[in-house]
């Protein structure tokens, strides 16, 4: 059974906001809700089936259900696989609405983690003690920052990338937050800028870090005869994939991400080649995490990503694949600290036409979306999206 | 400089003999009696073969430096590496007493336990 063709996304909406002191987090959910169905043209007891992640408040999904009093579900799922569940989560609702499980598929992310002063990337967190790593890893400072640094570090050293290569992801997201009103970080940067910004955990600088931002984004994702009868461009959803990467016992290549995994699949399920795919949004918690992302997915040859990213050639209408036209987890936001719903809303605005005039990407006909949630250096989970205009 | 202090292990039923062997100074890798293969982090499960049956060998303690990352921003800067043991598997760890700005992978290192805050010592690594 594939999915290619069963579902299409029918409303996309990403929250304004990038501090939300004065709003909670389930409040902050139930705006993109109802952001994205009215985006649809679709009303809350059209709901059917509705996906969350660890971000929603309670356990599962039933907390948010009943704030939104969601009356009419047939399908729920709230698979937790980090900043990358909204990715996969469209990949299950297409699923699920192929099965016949729900015909209307609510998805919301939702978070405040700089209203709420968290240390993200710097700290080291327990996160839970039953987890049996736990007493072989948090003793030593094992942090977000310096798991994926040990990541570029050792790809600098198998292939020689550089940080001056790393630094061009951060300036091509520069240069298309520069056009998003919404982005926390909306000024130009230049290599120059980024490798003489202060080291966090070496080699990555502090403009290596994605931004720390309140804030939250929905989809809607409905059947083909429903998405047809709502006069929206239809986004269909065409391929998906999704994996775990992690230690393996003491044997592994910090090098290579779960995307040379879910993005294989999601290829072969959509008939597609990277070289066909027109847009790319990319998780970018760090500027290291774009490119190994993108050799993964097969961009360009394994060790070859700090040669593809150079010169522009991510910025949009100056370079081959435009990528993260929002200005990404880099420039513009992070909401809950979690990058993959903005990933898949972004590729949505680009297939729709609605992205911003100056980093449209022309005749934007197939597009892909892939995060990887968790932690880069140690376990990951990967999820691609491929998705196409009709 | 000032080391930072290192938050005590959790200790658990499948880590103890690890911890009690660090205790006395004897640093232990697992080993699946059933498949002969180590393994990291240790763990009552083989995760080659499945069987339950893991040995605690004593290890040499030798290992090369597979990649590292020096936190810059935390009070007192510590270098975090994965090191590969001279019994195969590489595993999670700090490098000590060393300036860090000559740390370099492939890098030989061997093991020195290091204090922790009220907990069994543990594991870290020093260039040899």
């Amino acid at each position: 059974m594939t999915i290619k063709g069963k579902a299409y996304i029918a409303g996309a909406f990403e929250h304004p906001t990038r501090h939300a002191p004065d709003k909670s987090v389930a409040q902050l959910h139930a705006e993109v809700a109802l952001g994205a169905l009215a985006d649809a043209g679709l009303r809350r007891d059209d709901v059917d089936g509705y996906f969350c992640a660890g971000d929603a408040p309670g356990p599962g999904p039933a907390t948010m259900a009943e704030y939104l009093n969601l009356t009419k579900l047939r399908h729920v799922d709230s698979t937790e696989l980090g900043g990358t569940s909204y990715v996969a989560l469209a990949g299950h609702a297409a699923a699920a609405i192929a099965l016949g499980q729900c015909d209307v598929a609510l998805i919301t992310l939702a978070g405040r983690p700089r209203s709420e002063g968290v240390a993200t990337g710097t700290t080291p967190r327990l996160r839970d003690p039953n987890q049996p790593e736990a007493g072989f890893e948090f003793p030593y400072g094992l942090t977000t920052a310096n798991g994926y640094a040990m990541c570029a570090m050792r790809h600098m050293h198998q292939y020689g990338t550089t940080s001056e290569q790393l630094a061009w992801i951060k300036v091509a997201a520069s240069h298309h937050a520069q056009h998003n009103p919404n982005a926390m970080l909306p000024e130009l940067v230049t290599v120059a800028d980024v490798v003489a910004s202060p080291l966090i955990a070496d080699p990555l600088h502090r403009l290596d870090c994605c931004v720390i931002s309140d804030g939250g984004g929905a989809l809607v994702i409905v059947r083909p005869e429903i998405a047809k009868s709502l006069g929206r461009p239809a986004v269909k959803i065409i391929g998906a994939g999704e994996t775990v990467k992690h230690l393996a016992g003491g044997a592994f290549d910090l090098t290579t991400s779960g995307a040379a995994r879910s993005g294989p699949a999601a290829f072969a399920e959509a008939g597609v080649k990277p070289a066909d795919i027109k847009y790319v949004s990319i998780y970018d918690s760090f500027t290291i995490t774009v490119l190994i992302q993108l050799e993964d997915l097969g961009f360009c040859a394994k060790g070859a990503g700090g040669k593809f990213v150079s010169d522009g050639n991510l910025i949009s209408g100056v370079g081959k694949l435009p990528f993260n036209t929002d200005g990404g987890g880099l420039c513009n936001n992070h909401p809950a600290n979690r990058g993959g719903m903005t990933k898949v809303i972004e590729a949505v605005r680009q297939l729709r036409g609605e992205a911003h005039p100056a980093v449209q990407v022309r005749n934007c006909d197939l597009a892909l979306a892939q995060g990887t949630g968790m932690q880069l250096g140690t376990r990951h989970c990967s999820a691609t999206l491929i998705m196409e205009r009709e | 400089m000032v080391a930072r202090k290192i938050p005590a292990p959790i200790v658990t039923v499948e880590s103890e003999p690890f911890w009690n062997a660090a205790r006395q100074g004897r640093f232990v890798v697992p080993a699946c009696a059933a498949c002969g293969k180590t393994h990291w982090y240790p763990r009552a499960v083989c995760p080659f073969c499945g069987a339950e049956n893991i040995e605690w060998r004593a290890a040499s303690g030798r290992g090369t430096i597979y990649s590292f990352s020096v936190m810059r921003r935390a009070k007192e800067p510590y270098a975090i590496a994965y090191v590969t043991l001279a019994e195969g598997p590489t595993m999670l760890t700090n490098i000590v007493a060393c300036d860090f700005d000559t740390l370099r992978i492939g890098q030989s290192v061997r093991v020195a336990f290091g204090e922790t805050e009220n907990g069994p010592p543990v594991p870290l690594f020093r260039p040899v």
